[in-house]
């Protein structure tokens, strides 16, 4: 018998000899087979980008590089000036309210992190994670451009992109997650 | 009104218990089956007698298989596909819940929304991660997680956007499950999450969980740690087999009454934080924009619905007489209370009977039966839940929330029953 299955009959047999009160009454222990993942293993796999800027890798964008990147990965399908196609458009300040509220990032996204996030994990859809980190910081510098959110002149990196304040950052309100931690 | 006819139960029986001719729900539960106000025919015995008649009777039968499929003759109980022309990995496929029922959805035809395709994982390299706010960061390998306790549980799973073309200014002619079939409901069986996550050893500071998916989309999402830990499920078998591809293969989350997209298909990791990440699909999408110009964000729990699935759109009724009136109901808050059925467009109302087991976070089969006297009628159903909830007409869904919002549409559905049987999908 292995080690790994004496350790689940003994992990087993915990809730029947245990009568601490810190355990509930109907508290489940596993066979506790979970290996330890290594530092690599995490570091690998933790892609999220939190809108405090934590999870962003080192690499810089700026505008014209963005432009470049764009028109060849990009506007295929959301347009040369991200107006639209079959991935829909990206760019516009219209009005939230009204009969044509139209969602897009620069009045609707609440975080610039975000944009960065799903371009790395997401983008272009025929080849996801296809763009090095410089060119997922110039494409989502271009996006903003185009949403008139920072100008022409800008370049972004892992400790500016959380500092842009996204002009609809304040336009949610919560519903089933009242009370919880937000950013 | 038919209660003069000889040939239907007994006029008191037959008396309306509200407008449009709704009867008692316990009619057929006393007199049984009683479909045809034309009482029994006689069958023409020319075409089907002799002794050709039944010749599948007169040869073996074909042998045996290793997975059964459905009938041949039943090739249009189909999901029906909608998907981006130029990424036919991002789009829906819906359940035909006309064509179904009792209340399991078969595997095969639950509901799809996939962002980016459904990706072909061995499953002897999937992996889960757990890490982040965690006192050690574990890997699970699928063999080593379907060794943990297990449980299963029936429920409904619901995407956000499911039912959104009644936002739309006029009705949408289609099939109900075309309309409101982004829902299924199947028996889920897996690991509790509180299980793992208790061996990895949760930080007291962490209130919520990333779940992300091991698919082309990467898809990740935030979930408050209270409701990981309260009912989630790691689940590896759905109705009996190991997950399908096209639902989460090998393992996907379970996160009961709780929108689609945080049922997170291809599982892969799971992240404890103080925060919500704010991905993509919590803040550009599945979140309401609401008339003010503001919009609701974490809108996790699906509000009661329910649907009249026969009669529905797309059939044409044979004739007057009885029919029974048969539905799905399902609360992201419980069980379903009660469910009342009109049949005069809402003027009225009258008591389904509800077929056990009525189940918390399960879709509930309703019946009622109704004497269709051949008149035009409008046929609605709303589900009353545990809580008192009452699902709402589309009037009042659009006077709160405005036509802009786009997911968690669940106003009452209305289907038109024309004097010549056919029925149609009406705003009423």
């Amino acid at each position: 018998m292995s080690i790994a299955r004496c350790l689940c009959l003994a992990a087993l047999a915990l809730p029947a000899i245990s009568a601490t009160p810190a355990v509930a009454a109907d508290h489940v222990v596993g066979p506790m087979l979970g290996k330890s993942a290594s530092a690599e293993l995490v570091a690998a796999r933790s892609s999220s980008v939190y809108p405090d800027g934590r999870g962003l890798p080192q690499g810089r964008g700026d505008v014209e590089s963005g432009r470049t990147v764009f028109r060849e990965k990009c506007a295929s399908c959301h347009g040369p000036a991200g107006e639209g196609g079959p991935g829909g458009h990206l760019a516009g300040r219209g009005p939230l309210t009204g009969p044509d509220a139209d969602k897009t990032v620069g009045n609707y996204w609440p975080f610039a992190t975000t944009l960065f996030d799903f371009v790395h994990r997401a983008m272009p859809m025929n080849a996801p994670g296809s763009l090095t980190v410089d060119e997922t910081y110039s494409v989502t510098t271009f996006v903003l451009f185009l949403n008139g959110v920072v100008d022409g002149q800008r370049t972004l990196d892992a400790l500016s992109l959380p500092k842009v304040r996204m002009p609809n950052r304040a336009g949610f309100v919560w519903i089933d997650a009242k009370g919880q931690p937000e950013p | 009104m038919s209660r003069e006819r000889r040939d239907v139960p007994s006029t008191e029986d037959l008396q309306p218990v509200a407008g449009g001719g709704l009867l008692d729900r316990r009619l057929f539960l006393k007199r049984g089956l009683i479909l045809s106000g034309a009482g029994a025919m006689v069958l023409a015995a020319d075409a089907h007698a002799g002794d050709d008649a039944l010749p599948w009777m007169r040869k073996p039968g074909r042998g045996f298989s290793n997975y059964g499929q459905p009938s041949e003759q039943e090739r249009r109980a189909i999901r029906w596909i909608s998907a981006n022309r130029t990424v036919p990995g991002n789009g829906v496929s819906w359940t035909p819940l006309h064509a179904l029922e009792g209340i399991v959805t078969p595997s095969g035809l639950h509901f799809e929304r996939h962002h980016n395709g459904v990706p072909e994982i061995p499953f002897e390299r999937h992996q889960l991660l757990v890490h982040g706010m965690v006192k050690r960061p574990l890997a699970f390998s699928m063999a080593d997680l379907s060794r943990y306790p297990m449980r299963s549980q029936m429920l409904f799973l619901e995407c956000g956007g499911n039912s959104n073309s009644g936002w739309n200014k006029e009705p949408l002619q289609s099939r109900a499950g075309y309309l409101h079939g982004l829902v299924s409901c199947s028996e889920w069986a897996g690991v509790p999450l509180s299980i793992v996550l208790d061996e990895a050893g949760v930080d007291p500071q962490a209130k919520w969980l990333i779940a992300e998916g091991a698919d082309a989309a990467a898809i990740h999402i935030s979930i408050p740690l209270e409701k990981a830990m309260k009912d989630c499920m790691l689940a590896l078998y759905q109705n009996g087999e190991r997950i399908r591809p096209e639902n989460g293969y090998p393992l996907r989350l379970i996160v009961p009454g709780w929108e689609g997209i945080l049922n997170i298909k291809w599982l892969h990791r799971l992240e404890l934080a103080r925060e919500p990440v704010m991905a993509r699909n919590e803040t550009a999408r599945y979140t309401e924009l609401m008339p003010d110009g503001r919009a609701r964000m974490f809108t996790f729990v699906m509000e009661a619905k329910s649907v009249i699935t026969s009669p529905s759109p797309g059939e044409t009724l044979p004739g007057r007489g009885l029919y029974e009136i048969r539905g799905l109901a399902w609360s992201g808050r419980g069980k379903i209370r009660r469910v009342e059925v009109s049949a005069d467009a809402g003027r009225s109302w009258a008591p389904a009977q509800l077929q056990e087991p009525v189940l918390p976070l399960c879709f509930t089969r309703f019946r009622i039966p109704w004497n269709w006297s051949g008149a035009p009628a409008v046929l609605k159903s709303r589900a009353i839940d545990e809580t008192g909830y009452v699902q709402p007409e589309r009037e009042k869904l659009i006077a709160e929330r405005g036509r802009n919002g786009y997911f968690h549409y669940n106003a009452i559905a209305a289907w038109q029953v024309e004097d010549d049987g056919e029925v149609t999908h009406v705003y009423r």
